[in-house]
């Protein structure tokens, strides 16, 4: 399975990763050995086999809805880039 | 001194009050600040604290009815959230995090009585085998200070190989704890999923990821996962179910034990297990049989399968994870973006590694629209064959034996430029991960002057039967307690 240097540039905006165009190359080579790896997997049949979700037959546990957690806002402001009366500053979305 | 001794053995000082916690904290910070440089096994060491915990202790000791490790020092791996403390995992993205709150493990092991000395070094975001892709540099290992301790817990393995803490936590993804452990020559052991919370624990591959302890000795393991496993309601996948006190079984004879000995692993394949590892694990194998211990030739038919499903679960979960670093709420953010899109995409391109942007394209590759059903969907299949294996192997057998590693720690830098080449040094560990399954490794030799690792694996939540087996064998042997020259 061979990846272009096209799909890495795809791949990379869908993963809002910014790659150095001097590095296309060499994620493109890496990328399509690990694909390559990969389709070993279609040596084996799987049809009718149930994808695992879990290792052991549970039930997903739920709780009830009642608030558990303390107000920590400020805690969690303090270790963030950027933030101004309680709100998290990004660059202007809208004009 | 001190850093001879085992848990089991500064916890009974302790209680004994043959020894202060201070003294022994001290004693510690003492030895990782003349030796680390060698090793780069912390990133961050947390003196104040550390003395502050030490003395809290002391005075509960004092008081008595203090719990059995109150006082040991212990590391974590800087994956684990610790209040108030820099928890980077090992990535510039995390460089500038403080965490505002403790993960489960700590909060547990704190509760027990441990104290933090500080944060061990790690491959970046627990993603590799040999601690390289650390921002903070490669960790040594004790043993050859060229080679690599393994990873993705490197740094927690080689601080306890050269006994710069009496012991460490980890976890273990696809190896992480068991690899490392090997290539130092330490015990380790990765729970049954679900045995120890992930709570705080920051995110590779959730369906995957368990912390565990590594240790001088199994029975120190034992006391540690004491402390750590148990139920954890923040935790959406942690298991409702009763720890047994892991010392208790230590003991037990092994008479009937029956062993299982995939026969995959032992053949004579390609990028297979060399030569002198084998001749080391199949002495180790015939001790366990003069112990009283059957050996029975086992299959697991899917097992060669491992490594490629392993890269699609694991890099897919890890794309899911990772897309909260966004350089908003935490963590790192570029300079001067121009808009919002430019924040994200520069923030996490220029803050993330190599090997994790790579992850994490294959993982958005092969979740991407049009993809899902060829490999994720695929991946989840093959586990299912995979994890069946294991349990009509259990059918026959109480514990599998195999090696931890096809081959002894490797070079600094043999394998960084090859990233498939890595990832195949984690071929006997993987599938234990994806089955959910507990595994541990004890060192059983040395080749070359290397560590060599054995792997015993146990069905679900048969982690006492584990220690056990190992346990024995640590009585019989003193690998485990040979040190390294340089950090005798």
């Amino acid at each position: 399975m061979s990846i272009e240097v096209d799909e890495v540039k795809k791949i990379a905006k869908l993963a809002c990763l910014n790659v150095d165009d001097a590095d296309i190359q060499s994620y493109a080579t890496n990328l399509s050995n690990i694909l390559d790896l990969v389709a070993q997997m279609d040596a084996v049949d799987t049809t009718g086999v149930t994808p695992m979700s879990h290792p052991f037959d549970v039930v997903q546990r739920l709780r009830e809805d009642v608030v558990t957690d303390l107000d920590r806002r400020e805690d969690f402001q303090a270790i963030a880039p950027a933030v101004e009366d309680g709100l998290y500053l990004v660059p202007k979305v809208l004009e | 001194m001190y850093h001879t001794k085992s848990v089991t053995e500064l916890s009974a000082m302790l209680q004994a009050g043959e020894v202060s916690s201070v003294e022994l904290t001290r004693y510690f910070l003492d030895r990782i600040k003349n030796s680390d440089e060698k090793l780069n096994s912390f990133i961050t060491v947390c003196e104040e604290q550390a003395l502050a915990q030490a003395k809290e202790c002391d005075e509960r000791l004092k008081a008595g009815n203090a719990p059995a490790l109150t006082g040991v020092p212990v590391a974590h791996k800087d994956i684990f959230c610790t209040d108030g403390v820099k928890t980077s995992c090992a990535s510039k993205m995390l460089d500038n995090f403080i965490s505002p709150y403790d993960a489960t493990v700590v909060t547990n092991m704190r509760a027990a009585g441990v104290v933090m000395l500080g944060k061990t070094n790690m491959d970046e975001f627990a993603m590799g085998s040999s601690n390289e892709t650390s921002y903070y540099g490669a960790v040594k290992n004790p043993w050859n200070l060229k080679a690599v301790p393994g990873g993705s817990s490197g740094g927690s393995a080689a601080a306890v190989a050269a006994r710069l803490a009496p012991a460490a936590t980890g976890t273990d993804t696809g190896g992480s704890i068991r690899q490392p452990a090997a290539f130092c020559g330490i015990t380790g052991i990765k729970p049954t999923y679900g045995r120890v919370s992930r709570f705080g624990m920051i995110a590779f591959a959730s369906s995957l990821d368990q912390a565990g302890p590594m240790g001088q000795s199994a029975s120190d393991c034992a006391l540690l996962l004491n402390a750590m496993a148990g139920f954890d309601e923040k935790d959406s996948t942690s298991i409702e179910k009763a720890v047994p006190d892991y010392s208790a079984d230590l003991d037990k004879p092994l008479d009937g034990l029956r062993i299982g000995l995939p026969k995959e692993y032992f053949a004579h394949a390609e990028g297979g297990m060399n030569a002198e590892v084998e001749a080391i694990i199949k002495t180790a194998l015939d001790q366990y049989k003069a112990m009283g211990a059957e050996l029975v030739e086992i299959e697991l038919p899917n097992s060669a399968l491992s490594v490629p499903v392993y890269y699609v679960v694991a890099p897919a979960e890890c794309s899911t994870n990772l897309s909260r670093f966004d350089g908003v709420r935490y963590g790192y953010r570029c300079e001067d973006p121009k808009d919002l899109n430019d924040l994200y995409t520069r923030s996490r391109g220029e803050a993330f590694g190599e090997e994790v942007q790579r992850r994490i394209m294959v993982g958005t590759y092969a979740l991407s629209s049009g993809y899902y059903d060829a490999y994720y969907l695929k991946a989840q299949q093959l586990r299912q064959l995979i994890s069946d294996d294991f349990k009509n192997a259990y059918e026959k057998v109480d514990v599998i034996m195999a090696p931890a590693t096809p081959e002894t720690a490797f070079n600094i830098g043999e394998k960084s430029d090859d990233p498939i080449s890595m990832y195949l040094s984690d071929i006997y560990t993987i599938a234990v991960n994806l089955a959910g399954i507990p595994a541990m490794s004890i060192p059983v030799g040395f080749s070359d002057g290397m560590p060599v690792g054995m792997q015993i694996i146990g069905n679900h939540f048969e982690e006492a039967r584990l220690l056990n087996v190992a346990h024995k064998y640590q009585q019989q042997t003193d690998w485990h307690t040979t040190l390294p020259e340089e950090f005798k």
